[in-house]
């Protein structure tokens, strides 16, 4: 007898959602490991909101089957919702309410809430408890949406843009959240149109556009498949790289694309970056803006849609 | 991977211990948040206890309308009707319009709280404000004079319930199915249009024509009407009560079905 493969956090197969005659989402299959973070990514109109209000239970599919926690989100939505912990893309409280209340009022429906003080401390919002949430920035709002998906102590937490309109500290903090909460043993989904931020937090990147896959897999696996590294600097034009290339390991190409910008290609290790400033001393020369890149996942994205990510 | 800052968030922090929360805690604290919210609220105020209260006093004072003496008498239980019907229609209407455009009913429909006690909070809310409504209303006429006919307190409670359930029921069907702005626009209308011609200010009897009949099927009419029937006479009218629980039945069918989350 076999044992049964673990249950999914969420599973997704096969989901489609349209509007009119728009198919916001199309046939797209995704799946969030238990106590795993997935960044769904993708450009503004890809389907990112809709894939997960359909998670969430507010969105009926048209076709597909979705299962969070194993549950169906609609059908077993008064089971489901203590277990699930969600952040909106943008408002969720009501425009007079202080800070507090709010998050003191979502805590209230949990069985075991987190101490409502604390996480408005640990959120950077004690200051502003007693402002009306109309008065908050944005910034602030989100972190307080933030707290109201956290405080019942949740095991899937979804989150649509979490970081939209927060100041890289505040961005920071929500990364610490992400990771906390998955070393915690939470899973997390969250959406994003930043690929460093789905590069800095997920086990697993779902990239989409138009509401269909475009690629998946870890980071390190989306960003390396096929990839050349590379490392470039600039330097008086035109001189002789045979000898760096013949001091160069096996398999790295030196060349000088444009005057005085000069391109190695190759597995660029610090054994590379050694020989290549020697040889700059040797030739009696300073590499200017001496730097190394791999590919991002705004190349694999830009290479398999022809399209910005940030649009 | 990004590394953890220490000590911001120690492990263990977040560590899932999921459940629904006690249903009354749940449903009390939806309540009360929205009560305090509408006592907050300037203009929720204005429309539900300073305009009630003002004309209570002008109305009472001055002889502007005619009313029989003793003037306070006929006066509030027309003011205790518009009272309801600010507070349950019109107030409860406009704040649930732009509660859905906030996104609110979206993130208490996230929690564990059951979708019926979304409505359920709301209609308590409104009738803690109704309640403040009545102590005010009821201690500035009697400072006035107002002898009310004791007889006619129990039923005047069942109808400012019923008003309040008939008038909720109208508030949800509207505020829950259309845009904030219209919303707004068509409250504001509708108040209007009822306190001038569906029985609060004048009498149905002091209407012209058709609309005196028209006027004590309405909401408005029935209840300011039965009010001030059985605080004046001390009977119970129990059409009033009737007209009163059909468009509480009514409007709660179609908000059912009408009413949606953002």
């Amino acid at each position: 007898m076999t044992l049964p493969a673990p249950l999914a956090a969420v599973e997704v197969r096969g989901l489609v959602r349209s509007f009119g005659a728009l198919r916001a989402v199309d046939g797209l299959d995704l799946r969030v490991q238990p106590a795993t973070v997935l960044a769904l990514l993708g450009p503004n109109g890809a389907g990112k909101t809709t894939t997960v209000e359909v998670c969430e239970g507010f969105q009926r599919p048209d076709a597909g089957v979705v299962r969070v926690l194993g549950l169906d989100p609609i059908a077993d939505g008064a089971e489901l919702r203590p277990r699930v912990g969600v952040m909106p893309q943008g408002g969720g409280a009501y425009p007079g309410v202080r800070a507090t209340e709010m998050l003191a009022l979502v805590a209230a429906c949990a069985a075991h809430p987190l101490d409502v003080g604390w996480l408005l401390e640990m959120l950077g919002l004690a200051g502003v408890a007693r402002v009306p949430y109309k008065r908050l920035s944005g910034g602030q709002q989100q972190r307080l949406a933030l707290a109201c998906a956290l405080v019942g102590r949740p095991e899937v937490v979804f989150l649509d843009e979490p970081t939209s309109g927060m100041d890289p500290q505040a961005r920071r903090l929500v990364w610490d959240i992400i990771t906390r909460l998955r070393a915690d043993g939470v899973s997390v989904l969250f959406t994003t149109h930043l690929m460093e931020e789905a590069e800095a937090l997920a086990d697993q990147v779902v990239i989409i556009d138009h509401g269909r896959l475009v690629a998946q897999g870890s980071p390190a696996e989306l960003t390396s498949a096929g990839a050349q590294r590379q490392l470039r600097f600039g330097a008086r034009p035109g001189l002789e790289l045979d000898p760096l290339c013949t001091a160069l390991p096996e398999g790295c190409r030196v060349s000088e694309p444009r005057p005085g910008g000069y391109l190695v290609e190759g597995l660029i290790d610090p054994q590379v970056m050694a020989t290549v400033t020697a040889w700059c001393a040797q030739q009696g020369v300073f590499a200017e803006d001496l730097r190394v890149s791999k590919r991002s996942l705004e190349d694999v994205f830009l290479e398999l849609t022809g399209r910005e990510l940030r649009s | 991977m990004t590394t953890l800052s220490p000590d911001t968030f120690p492990p263990g922090t977040f560590a899932p211990a999921p459940g629904r929360g006690a249903l009354t805690r749940m449903l009390l604290t939806q309540a009360r948040t929205e009560f305090v919210l509408t006592l907050r609220n300037g203009e929720q105020v204005l429309l539900t206890l300073l305009i009630p209260l003002g004309m209570l006093i002008g109305l009472t004072l001055l002889n502007v309308v005619p009313v029989p003496s003793p003037r306070v008498d006929h006066v509030t239980p027309r003011m205790l009707a518009l009272a309801v019907m600010s507070t349950a229609f019109t107030g409860q209407a406009i704040a649930l319009g732009f509660d859905r455009r906030y996104g609110v009913l979206k993130r208490l429909a996230a929690t564990a709280l059951p979708r019926w006690s979304l409505v359920a909070g709301r209609m308590l809310a409104v009738l803690g404000v109704v309640l403040v409504q009545l102590v005010v209303l009821g201690a500035a006429a009697l400072a006035l004079g107002w002898h009310p006919e004791l007889a006619g307190m129990a039923p005047a409670v069942l109808l400012i319930l019923a008003g309040t359930l008939a008038f909720g029921a109208l508030g949800v069907l509207l505020g829950g199915a259309l845009r904030a702005e219209v919303v707004l626009a068509v409250a504001n209308t509708v108040w209007l249009a009822l306190v001038v011609a569906g029985g609060i200010v004048l009498a149905a009897h002091a209407l012209p024509g058709p609309l005196a009949t028209i006027v004590t099927a309405l909401p408005s009419g029935a209840l300011a009407e039965g009010l001030h029937t059985a605080l004046v006479t001390g009977t119970t009218p129990w059409n009033a009560l009737v007209v009163l629980l059909a468009w509480a039945a009514g409007a709660a069918v179609l908000a059912a079905r009408t009413l949606r989350l953002s």
